[in-house]
């Protein structure tokens, strides 16, 4: 718990994305996200890790994409009308786009109602969580971007 | 005073006459007695001193001021230049980086105080002069003057001390005998006046206007200088009345007074016979003082426009022929610049790279939508034209001279003899060859390396060259040239080459190969071994190379520049190292082509030509896949295959065959369809994804989709 207190001061709220992958909902927290964009043509880059699609022109700028999916060893996207792209701006990695299933709403939650998720070795997508969230849509897992987004070795 | 927002003018023009300083001395070393050559090193540490003085720095300031004293009395010949002086004021110039460099990094010179230097340097004076340091910058303006001393000038016939050469006075007789008056005048500026030879310089516009100036008291260098009291006395040759010029010169604010009279030439040429048999020893000694006072008296840059001006307007009397054929050496005209961040630049291309992504746009926007008009094609291949040519200016605005970075080498190269004790010569060529400024700015250290590795490795000592017939002397060659869209920079040395036995057993040693690789390997494959990491040939380690961080660092830094490194040498004969550079680093012309559904971009560069093949041609070599085209055997490969992507076409038909080069060799690359010819603008793809080597970038086509740059050299 007192990770979570330190980075997230009690009694203060913060916002988050909601997005379903699959069944399951998923918070991105809000100050990453540059931008949301409509699923489009992906190029892709040969000779590279498979969750990486490859890249797409963001306003001239060229953008690697990948899925979270591929990643989290779900099964491969399936692309529909609610898929949509969503533009990361990380410290280290710089900008990256996620392939999500749907982009449902905003939450805001109080920072008291997220609860951290144990390591568990076992459990690989846990490791790419950073909490728990509660809200009336029910349960929330938060994303540990920083974790999605770090290439595998 | 808060001078920090001047900081980086001032460290960008202290190079600047650093570097000057540095080939002006090497030159001065080959040719000691060369007035231009002094002239020009005074100047540049005159320069040098009052931008430190301005700046606060103490130190610098007097360390220039002492080499500035040096320079002063070698001007006036009361010294001479010898080998040791060459080497103390290398030595200062080191100090005077040290400096800079401190300067640059905290903005504070540092504690050095370089006492010993400036001990030597007046030493060199002392030897020189016999006289104290701290007068001889005082004797220096005398000298200039000899027979105008300052009491004599503050009488209105200051000038008629004026000593004349033999030139000056052929050019008064001349210009008597077309009709011109010859004046002498005397200008005293107010005792409040500042910036006195500012004053002095518009008077000297204001006479220039209609009149020419022939001599000058003191000199027009001292003048500028600041090195006067109150009066100047000027001979001037016009066609205007005596009244108009003096009321044109006192005309300029906080100008006492002008007195001027008609000259008599007899009285003049009178006083100079007088003193001619006096002044005849010192003459020589110090020829080049009456020579200076024959170079028009406009020394500032800014006055150069009005040098020109002056010259045509004056050229049909023969009288400014000594001092126009002076002119040209000592100052060359000055282009007017604009010194700009080079972030800008880098702003200023981004959006120019837009503008043709735009234009791309547009230009396939046209072709979908069906009804394109003759008006619209026009306008677009209108626009097309213009952003064809913004690029390019955009680009040559980028492009310097990569003479700023190797212009440090033959003093590298000097120092490099006296460590190494070795024998050589630099030769360089090309210097004025163009680049990106980027990339000119990270080119000096592998160039410095491949230096380094001649002089260190190739080049033998003197004993064994002479034993092999060679000149004693060793040469190093720095050749740089465009070739296409490249660059070439060539690094070749008449040493002993590269040694292949001597590579291939130390490699084999290290661990690098096996002995069984090692005999099948050719000799380019062995000398490709020397940009391994941690491979280094030399038996003994030396601080100028050896140590094994070498080859293998230029290798990878030339490479981030997007190019290449080769080598070539023979045994005995010497080595050559080729670096070839791409011109221009963010737009290329491009070959667009099809494979599988996915289009991909060869920069148009690398291609060589592209040949349509029967299928029955292709023939197999060692299990490997080859065509025959001239005469020569090329390795094929099938891009569909490298790619991971499923050929569209049948495999009967003809295959499209697009040759690449890389160096001398080449490839054949086969793709299914061939889409055109395109300017496009390289994109990173960021390091999230740098583990396809294959690819070295992406650009974003008129349609807005993304195509992905091929590394042609990569697949050879």
């Amino acid at each position: 718990m007192n990770e979570v207190e330190e980075l997230r001061p009690v009694g203060e709220t913060t916002q988050f994305i909601v997005i379903k992958l699959g069944e399951e909902q998923y918070g991105i927290d809000i100050k990453y996200i540059d931008n949301i964009v409509r699923m489009q043509h992906i190029t892709r880059v040969p000779k590279v890790d498979e969750y990486l699609k490859g890249v797409i022109n963001l306003r001239g700028e060229v953008i690697p994409v990948m899925s979270i999916r591929i990643k989290m060893g779900l099964e491969k996207d399936v692309e529909t009308k609610s898929s949509r792209i969503i533009i990361l701006k990380l410290e280290q990695q710089g900008t990256i786009g996620v392939i999500v299933d749907e982009v449902r709403e905003v939450v805001t939650l109080e920072n008291e109602r997220i609860e951290k998720v144990a390591y568990d070795s076992k459990d690989e997508n846990a490791n790419f969580l950073c909490g728990v969230g509660k809200s009336d849509g029910g349960l929330i897992s938060l994303l540990d971007l920083n974790a999605v987004v770090l290439e595998s070795v | 005073m808060d001078v920090s927002q001047y900081l980086e003018i001032f460290l960008d023009e202290t190079n600047e006459h650093l570097q000057n300083l540095n080939t002006q001395i090497l030159s001065l070393e080959q040719d000691p007695e060369n007035m231009d050559t002094i002239n020009e090193i005074f100047r540049a540490a005159h320069s040098l001193k009052g931008m430190a003085g301005t700046m606060g720095y103490k130190r610098m300031q007097t360390l220039t001021h002492d080499m500035e004293n040096v320079f002063s009395e070698v001007r006036n010949g009361n010294i001479k230049v010898k080998a040791d002086m060459i080497d103390v004021l290398f030595q200062c110039l080191d100090a005077l980086e040290e400096y800079n460099t401190n300067i640059r990094e905290s903005s504070d010179e540092g504690t050095n105080d370089n006492g010993a230097l400036i001990k030597r340097l007046n030493d060199i004076m002392g030897d020189g002069s016999g006289e104290e340091p701290a007068l001889a910058a005082a004797a220096a303006v005398k000298e200039q003057a000899p027979s105008a001393p300052e009491a004599q000038a503050s009488d209105a016939g200051g000038f008629v001390g004026i000593k004349l050469n033999e030139n000056q006075q052929s050019v008064l007789t001349e210009a008597i005998k077309q009709g011109k008056r010859v004046y002498g005048l005397t200008v005293k500026v107010q005792e409040s006046c500042i910036l006195k030879a500012a004053r002095a310089f518009l008077v000297f516009k204001a006479i220039e206007d209609t009149s020419e100036i022939i001599v000058s008291d003191p000199s027009s260098q001292d003048i500028e200088d600041e090195k006067f009291d109150l009066h100047f006395s000027l001979i001037i040759v016009s066609e205007a009345e005596l009244n108009e010029v003096v009321t044109a010169a006192k005309a300029v604010s906080e100008i006492e007074d002008v007195s001027g009279s008609v000259l008599n030439l007899d009285d003049v040429g009178a006083g100079a016979a007088e003193e001619s048999h006096a002044a005849e020893t010192e003459e020589q000694a110090a020829a080049p003082a009456p020579a200076e006072t024959a170079q028009p008296p406009v020394e500032t840059p800014a006055a150069a426009p009005a040098e020109a001006a002056q010259a045509p307007a004056a050229a049909p009397a023969p009288a400014p022929a000594p001092a126009a054929k002076k002119a040209p050496v000592n100052k060359p005209v000055v282009n007017r610049t604009v010194r700009v961040d080079i972030e800008k630049l880098d702003t200023l291309m981004n959006l120019v790279s837009e503008l043709i992504i735009a234009k791309n746009s547009l230009v396939s926007a046209s072709a979908m939508s069906g009804n394109s008009s003759q008006a619209v094609n026009e306008q677009i291949e209108y626009l097309e034209s213009v952003t064809t040519s913004l690029h390019e200016s955009v680009m040559k605005v980028r492009m310097v001279p990569i003479e700023s970075t190797v212009n440090k080498f033959p003093r590298m190269v000097r120092d490099l003899q006296k460590k190494l004790g070795k024998k050589m010569e630099l030769y360089m060529s090309g210097e004025e060859t163009e680049l990106d400024r980027t990339v000119v700015d990270q080119i000096g250290d592998p160039l410095m390396h491949l230096l380094r590795n001649s002089a260190d490795h190739g080049l033998e000592s003197a004993a064994v060259r002479k034993e092999r017939g060679k000149p004693e002397v060793g040469s190093i060659f720095l050749d740089a040239y465009q070739d296409g869209n490249n660059v070439v920079i060539e690094v070749r040395d008449d040493g002993n080459g590269i040694d292949t036995k001597a590579v291939k057993n130390k490699a084999i040693e290290r661990g690098v190969i096996t002995p069984e690789q090692g005999e099948a390997m050719s000799e380019k494959e062995i000398i490709n071994l020397l940009f391994n990491a941690g491979f280094s040939t030399a038996k003994v380690v030396s601080d100028v190379s050896g140590r094994g961080v070498g080859l293998d660092v230029v290798k990878s830094m030339i490479e981030s520049l997007s190019g290449e490194v080769e080598v070539k040498s023979r045994l005995g004969e010497g080595s050559t190292w080729t670096i070839r550079l791409p011109l221009t680093l963010a737009i290329i012309q491009a070959l667009m082509v099809e494979i599988g559904d996915e289009k991909y971009a060869i920069a148009l560069g690398s291609i060589q030509t592209i040949e349509d093949i029967l299928p029955s041609d292709v023939k197999l070599v060692q299990a490997k896949e080859v065509i025959q085209l001239r005469d020569l055997v090329i390795p094929l490969v099938r891009l569909n295959e490298i790619l991971d992507i499923p050929s569209k076409k049948d495999p009967e038909e003809n295959l499209v065959v697009v040759v690449v080069k890389k160096g001398d060799k080449l490839a054949g690359l086969v793709v299914d369809e061939l889409i055109g010819q395109q300017e496009i603008v390289i994109k990173s793809l960021g390091k999230y994804i740098s583990k396809c080597k294959i690819i070295s970038g992406a650009t974003v086509l008129g349609d807005g989709e993304v195509a992905l740059i091929l590394d042609a050299n990569t697949l050879i």
